[in-house]
């Protein structure tokens, strides 16, 4: 025990001086005092971008259960920062990256984000996928004053001055998918999720604006993440009889549920599914059973909107490509281009002052889903909802669609059903 | 009736692959003491196994039965390169082969991740197992049905082979005294091989009936190997009787425990139940009777 001990904290001194040589070493011109009237950061920054290049940092899980999903939006990232470079860079300095492993480990997270921003000194970080994942990397980022862009669709009730989201907030996923619904006229609706944080708020607004738009919730049933079989929850949805069933589990988890669905004789066209999971990545392992079933996301690859030909062409060419697009991969690409936007509206890498340049003016980018304005305040971008359904080719036919972008609101502050004292609780839940 | 019939029949089809996920288990945890931590990536090699025969065989319903035997065969091969590479070494060592095994389990997981595509591969499931089969009412799934058939003949095959064949005898013989099998000319060595090959050839043909469960991909082994282990310690270490009440048990509990409950409830219930029973009595539901001294 002792000698681990010691061995430990001899490496934690070995660390601490490395840092500080870092810090000396990075003499140049630093972030921090490009901008020093911008606001004073906290901790000194140490990212150099003297030369002719910036650092980023990509923290995505290419090891452990996540990998099958944030391999992909690791892919995408190195594909937005070679495309950015070859067009110049961002202020004229070329992207340089720094891959690093979450390994499905929220601690591991947390000492990447530490190591990204006191060691290699990068100017932004981008990745994550699980809720636990960014909750992990959260306080580290804001107390070393650096920048997060997270891409993927979450449950809300959080901002932070250090993180950007750019997947949909409950209010631009959740919302329209329960709007889609009523104006289907569903009456009975069976609430099916993976037992953390995201189904358990998700469903928390459901049901709140299920009373309101008079739908009937008959069952709610959770089942854990690395959990495949859903026999008996599925049993217990047959005997309530729903016309609908709202979908927020994810993972491989679905594919038992979708299996489990099937084989108890449900049908799409008499029971059919909403997820907010499933896009055109997962669709595939799921096979024929998948088929004529619904999600709600704000991005298709079937769009024909914006700039999504060319994101679809690039991808398809692009080295260890999947050959499909999704959701949570476009929000990435967006992640990228908002942050070039972001530095370029500010001149500046600084954190306070690419904040600033957030708040001053809106930042826009001609994203595939359509030209996306970022709110400076809540750090969420404003995106279309649609509702797809899954063909034959496991491809999404869009079936619905917002009348216009939706603002995002991640307390739903706008929402007269939703009331404060849920919110709070929530939000206190969530952590 | 719908609620004690629907609980009573899925919950016996998850003991059912519960006890396909541990067969194999109570052959080279149970007879040879090795804790294999990578018995859930075999069974992940015997579904990718379904699905390139799938690839193979495009008719689903030809492709699952000829995917039995070849999933048994390569995770077989699997489980015969891991003994004679690593396990061979570390015999009466179980703490070792524990942490080699997480070890190797966790290389299978990656390569699985690196050669097929992230998300996992759908398996198809046979037209012959589209449909349910009414019993007092209730709906049952007929894949469920075929999960329980495939059970019963693994173990019925298993316990034959094991009874009436010479290798099942040269098996059991160096289970209960190896220093006195190989004076008699048994080579044990090879006996061990041969063990390690039938329980990993197991966990593929375990991992067959998993890909028509959930998902196929580089993560599904994971869930199975902790169940399989504690049913095969319910048990009670090297018996196959003990393996086959102890999984049945624990699927109707969690089946029933979800039905009360919920998902998440059901498998924490479980497993305290196993926990408590496992402290009342140690050695398992059945016990061998043995004079050896190892």
């Amino acid at each position: 025990m002792s000698s681990t001990s010691k061995r430990k904290r001899a490496l934690v001194a070995t660390g601490a001086i490395a840092t500080t040589m870092a810090l000396l070493a990075g003499c140049g011109a630093r972030a921090g005092d490009e901008a020093a009237g911008a606001g004073s950061s906290a901790a000194a920054s140490c990212v150099d971008t003297s030369g002719d290049s910036v650092k980023l940092g990509f923290l995505n899980s290419l090891t452990g259960g996540m990998a099958i999903s944030e391999k992909t939006v690791s892919n995408v990232l190195h594909m937005a920062a070679d495309e950015i470079n070859a067009g110049g860079g961002i202020l004229g300095k070329k992207i340089e990256y720094v891959q690093e492993d979450g390994a499905t480990d929220w601690p591991t997270f947390a000492e990447k984000t530490e190591k990204l921003l006191t060691q290699d000194c990068v100017a932004a970080i981008f990745g994550g996928w699980t809720s636990s994942s960014r909750k992990a990397v959260k306080p580290v980022v804001e107390k070393n004053n650096g920048l997060f862009f997270y891409p993927v669709q979450y449950e809300g009730l959080e901002s932070s001055p250090n993180i950007y989201y750019t997947g949909a907030t409950t209010n631009q996923q959740i919302i329209p998918a329960m709007d889609f619904l009523a104006a289907q006229g569903v009456k009975r609706l069976f609430l099916a999720g993976s037992d953390y944080v995201f189904p358990r708020t998700a469903n928390a607004i459901i049901k709140l604006y299920a009373a309101k738009l008079g739908i009937q919730i008959v069952g709610e049933e959770y089942v854990p993440l690395d959990k495949d079989d859903w026999t008996s929850q599925v049993a217990k949805i047959v005997a309530a009889k729903p016309d609908f069933i709202f979908n927020t589990i994810n993972g491989s988890s679905n594919v038992g549920f979708i299996k489990a669905y099937y084989d108890a004789g449900l049908k799409a066209a008499t029971t059919p599914i909403i997820s907010v999971s499933i896009a055109e990545e997962e669709a595939p392992a799921m096979g024929h059973e998948v088929t004529g079933q619904y999600a709600s996301w704000n991005y298709f690859q079937s769009l024909k909107t914006g700039t999504n030909p060319k994101f679809i062409e690039s991808w398809k060419a692009y080295p260890n490509s999947s050959g499909v697009t999704s959701d949570p991969m476009e929000a990435a690409y967006i992640s990228m281009y908002l942050y070039k936007a972001l530095v370029e509206a500010a001149g500046s890498f600084d954190v306070d002052a690419v904040n600033a340049a957030a708040k001053a003016k809106p930042i826009t980018f001609d994203a595939p889903e359509g030209k996306v304005t970022l709110d400076g305040d809540n750090h969420h971008i404003a995106k279309p909802g649609h509702i797809g359904k899954i063909n034959s080719s496991n491809q999404f036919d869009i079936v619905w669609a917002s009348d216009a972008f939706i603002e995002p609101d991640p307390y739903l502050e706008g929402y007269d059903w939703f009331p404060a004292d849920i919110r709070k609780q929530l939000t206190d839940a969530a952590g | 009736m719908d609620a004690l019939i629907a609980p009573l029949l899925n919950g016996s089809a998850q003991g059912a692959l519960l006890l396909l996920a541990a067969l194999g288990l109570s052959l080279t945890f149970g007879q040879m003491g090795v804790i294999n931590m990578a018995h859930g990536e075999f069974l992940m090699i015997g579904a990718f196994a379904a699905y390139l025969v799938q690839q193979v065989i495009t008719a689903s319903n030809l492709s699952i039965p000829v995917a039995l035997p070849v999933a048994f065969v390569v995770a077989g091969l699997f489980g015969l390169l891991l003994e004679v590479t690593i396990i061979r070494w570390m015999y009466r060592r179980p703490l070792d082969t524990l942490l080699v095994t997480v070890g190797v389990g966790l290389i299978l997981q990656q390569a699985a991740l690196q050669i097929f595509p992230s998300q996992g591969v759908p398996v198809e499931k046979p037209g012959w197992l589209d449909g349910q089969l009414t019993v007092l009412g209730y709906g049952w799934p007929l894949r469920q049905l075929f999960t329980i058939l495939l059970a019963t003949v693994c173990v019925a095959a298993l316990s034959a082979w094991l009874k009436y064949t010479p290798f099942g005898r040269r098996i059991r013989a160096t289970v209960a005294n190896r220093d006195l099998a190989e004076t008699t000319g048994i080579s044990t060595r090879g006996i061990d091989r041969l063990t390690f090959f039938v329980g990993s050839g197991l966990a593929g043909v375990a991992g067959v009936a998993a890909s028509l469960i959930g998902g196929t991909n580089s993560q599904m082994g994971a869930q199975y190997i902790i169940p399989a282990f504690l049913v095969v310690a319910a048990g009670g270490i090297g018996q196959l009787k003990g393996t086959i009440v102890a999984a049945w048990a624990v699927g109707v509990a969690l089946a029933f425990f979800a039905y009360w409950t919920t998902g998440s409830l059901a498998q924490v219930l479980a497993f305290i139940l196993v926990i408590v029973f496992l402290q009342l009595r140690p050695q398992g539901l059945f016990t061998v009777r043995t004079r050896s001294l190892a």
